[in-house]
């Protein structure tokens, strides 16, 4: 067995069933190997759209995404995609070809410095040096992404090691790393204390991040709130977490976040931080909160607890465990007239409504019937920009999730995202949501869509300008429009046709729902292009 | 405030760029890095001297953990360690210096590894404050070059870094 056959055994012995990639000379032996694997490649067209595919595949099988490139371009073309994914936490190993051993360092064809270069985004990565430590490595790999707090592990190895031969194949041994033991039981007394904490709490409120789900805690996370009738309010990676119509969830909070949700922050005291890192975004002062109101905060990774905002009760733990706990010990209901007053806003603001638009799709009206005409497991793919905060806002999850890149905010991440989601789940509905800027920067993507025969549908929010900085110049730079005019992008409907994909391009509300019909009546590619306002704002 | 920090890591490659990465990445300011094997042939040892508050100590801490190759982080505390630093003090020297010079370093315990006509050539092993002491004291006589040391530190007592509890 040479070094390639062993890195595609591995694979398997992983049970990855489908890899994003891309490739060229210093992968080519494994490219070779894969011939004789059940293992199926994809080829995107371009390489950051690999690790973005791998991302949406992870997410969707609750497991590790794997990407591959080849060395030099094909590993820089990846930064983007790694970084997105360390941003967000998403377990990722991420497979490049370097140039030979003995070649490294010199400069040569396509030669760069890819787990130097990829340090500051990944959890960890190997340069393998011997074709024996393959399967060490691959296996080590694998357990880092997933375990704790995930993130993206990166393997280089060079185009010799994987001709080399691999003398012993060994994937049974476990991996026993000296220094990453990630601590998963949060601590009693910690427990203990925030039980207490909660039920002297008179304005609690809990709020829900991406960690949930890395911690597949949902169930947990229900339970909690419903057995103390717990206010819930969530990140953009958190939306979901808890249905979006569940009574007890007052939406999205931040800057882009909604006023219920960002009301009952303000008045808490006490809020509970749940696998959220309180990024700006979701939390823009966050030693206001600290100051007002009780911290405590839930997350796998310690460094996490105390980095944005001060903790009373730090609990270092698996969310799935540590919500867990709390909802077994939690014995009272917060107090009902708080509750009242939270979710009776909640209401208020929900009922309010939207004046529909003269010859544009009015988009938050518009998500809302749309997802609600969804399955309800369906999985909507967000991108970034107005159409970003359109869905997180508006989008109505049920079982299903919203995938959007959180943390980076990497432009072009729902196209591959969505083809990655489908290749994980065939049987699962998946929207990808962008704007006409974001569509561009993936709609290379089309091929390997139409090339992979996957149902994905695509819903352009087209207004001809990047909305967000245009939104963000006319508020505040004086209305000096600057480097946001789309002109010149084509005929997106004639672009899907090109590819031989349906597409149809729709200017109201109504025309909007009956092309969704359309669109829903089977599992083929679809495009739709809804006409919105250039002049709209974002909440 | 000055901390000094005792870092383990598992001897391998690329271990020191991802510590001095993490530390220009975060904005956290080291004061001075020295590196060596220890008992064990698999693990370094990094002794850093962080400057800053006992906030950026924790963070800096909480991230060193994370690092997949770090086993072990112990912030020192003030006065339960023997802190070292080495210096090499090259002196020049005029016929009637030579006498106070030695002086000097035999009062500051520092020992001359070489001489030439113009020259004395100083090792000081000794707390980065006395190394301080015996540059100023030196200086009046001309210091031709410097070269010292990171901090390394070893806790008081009988116990091994690694038994003990951070
Ligand atoms: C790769 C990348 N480049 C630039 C940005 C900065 N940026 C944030 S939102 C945005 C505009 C997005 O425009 P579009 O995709 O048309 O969506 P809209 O805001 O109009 O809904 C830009 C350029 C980014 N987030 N990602």
């Amino acid at each position: 067995m040479n070094g390639a056959q062993a890195m595609v055994k591995c694979l398997e012995r992983e049970k990855i069933r489908t890899i994003f990639g891309y490739p060229g000379a210093a992968i080519c032996p494994f490219y070779d190997a894969l011939l004789d694997s059940k293992v199926h490649h994809v080829l995107v067209r371009t390489e950051q759209n690999a690790a973005h595919a791998a991302s949406g595949y992870a997410r969707t099988t609750g497991g590790v995404g794997v990407c591959v490139a080849t060395s030099g371009p094909g590993a820089t073309n990846l930064l983007t995609g790694i970084a997105s994914a360390y941003m967000d936490s998403i377990p990722l190993v991420v497979i490049t070809g370097q140039v030979k051993s003995d070649l490294i360092g010199r400069d040569v064809f396509q030669e760069a410095d890819i787990t130097g270069a990829a340090e500051p985004f990944t959890k960890h990565s190997y340069l393998v040096t011997k074709a024996a430590d393959l399967p060490r490595v691959f296996k080590e790999a694998f357990y880092i992404a997933a375990a704790g707090r995930p993130g993206p592990v990166l393997i280089d190895i060079p185009v010799d090691i994987q001709l080399h031969t691999v003398p012993k194949f060994d994937y049974d041994t476990p991996v026993d790393i000296l220094s990453y033991k990630p601590s998963v039981q949060g601590h009693p007394l910690q427990i203990k204390k925030a039980v207490t904490a909660l039920m002297a709490a008179k304005r609690p409120v809990l709020c829900a991040g991406g960690g949930v789900f890395s911690a597949k805690a949902q169930k947990e996370l229900r339970a909690l709130v419903e057995a103390f009738d717990l206010p819930t309010v969530c990140t953009m990676m958190g939306v979901g977490a808890l249905p979006s119509a569940h009574p007890l969830n007052l939406g999205m909070l931040g800057s882009h976040g909604c006023v219920p949700a960002n009301k009952a922050i303000r008045d808490a005291d006490l809020v509970v931080m749940a696998g959220a890192r309180v990024g700006d975004r979701a939390v823009a002062a966050p030693n206001q909160v600290a100051g007002r109101a009780k911290i405590i905060h839930i997350d796998i990774d310690p460094a996490e607890i105390g980095k944005n905002m001060a903790a009373h009760i730090p609990i270092v733990g698996d969310l799935k465990q540590v919500l867990g706990a709390l909802a077994e010990k939690i014995e009272e209901k917060a107090p009902a007239e708080w509750v009242q007053v939270v979710t009776d806003r909640k209401k208020r603001y929900a009922a309010k409504s939207i004046d529909p638009l003269d010859k544009y799709v009015e988009p938050k009206t518009f998500l809302r019937a749309f997802s609600k005409r969804l399955e309800s497991n369906a999985v909507v793919c967000a991108d970034v920009g107005q159409n970003q905060i359109w869905c997180a806002n508006n989008v109505e999850v049920r079982e299903g999730r919203l995938f959007t890149s959180g943390g980076m905010g990497t432009m072009g991440y729902s196209i591959p995202c969505a083809l990655g989601v489908k290749c994980a789940d065939p049987k699962r509905r998946v929207i990808a949501v962008c704007g006409d800027g974001s569509f561009q920067m993936s709609m290379m993507e089309l091929a390997t869509i139409c090339q992979e025969q996957k149902g994905v549908k695509i819903i352009v929010m087209r207004n001809g300008r990047l909305g967000m900085v245009r939104e963000l110049q006319k508020n505040h730079y004086n209305e000096a429009y600057s480097g946001v005019l789309l002109d010149g992008s084509p005929d997106f409907v004639k672009i899907a046709a090109a590819y031989g994909i349906r597409a149809r391009s729709v200017s109201s509300n109504e025309e909007a729902m009956a092309a969704v019909e359309e669109m829903l009546a089977d599992d083929q590619p679809y495009l739709l292009e809804c006409v919105v306002p250039w002049d709209y704002p974002s909440l | 405030m000055k901390y000094t920090m005792s870092v383990l890591v598992t001897n391998q490659p690329g271990v020191l760029s991802k510590v001095a990465g993490l530390f220009s990445r975060r904005g956290f300011n080291i004061d001075s890095l020295a590196v060596g094997t220890t008992e064990d042939p698999t693990v370094s040892r990094m002794t850093i001297v962080v400057d800053g508050d006992e906030y950026i100590v924790e963070q800096v801490e909480k991230q060193l953990n994370k690092l997949i190759p770090v086993i072990k982080v112990k912030t020192l505390e003030q006065g339960s360690h023997i802190p070292r630093t080495l210096s090499l003090i090259k002196v020049s020297v005029s016929a009637g210096q030579r006498a106070d010079i030695m002086r000097i370093s035999e009062l500051m315990g520092a020992r001359i590894v070489d001489a030439t006509r113009t020259s004395l050539t100083i090792e000081f092993s000794d707390t980065a404050e006395r190394a301080d002491t015996l540059e100023t004291l030196l200086k009046p006589y001309g210091i031709r070059e410097i070269v010292r040391t990171g901090t390394i530190a070893i806790e008081k007592g009988a116990d091994p870094i690694r038994k003990t509890q951070t």
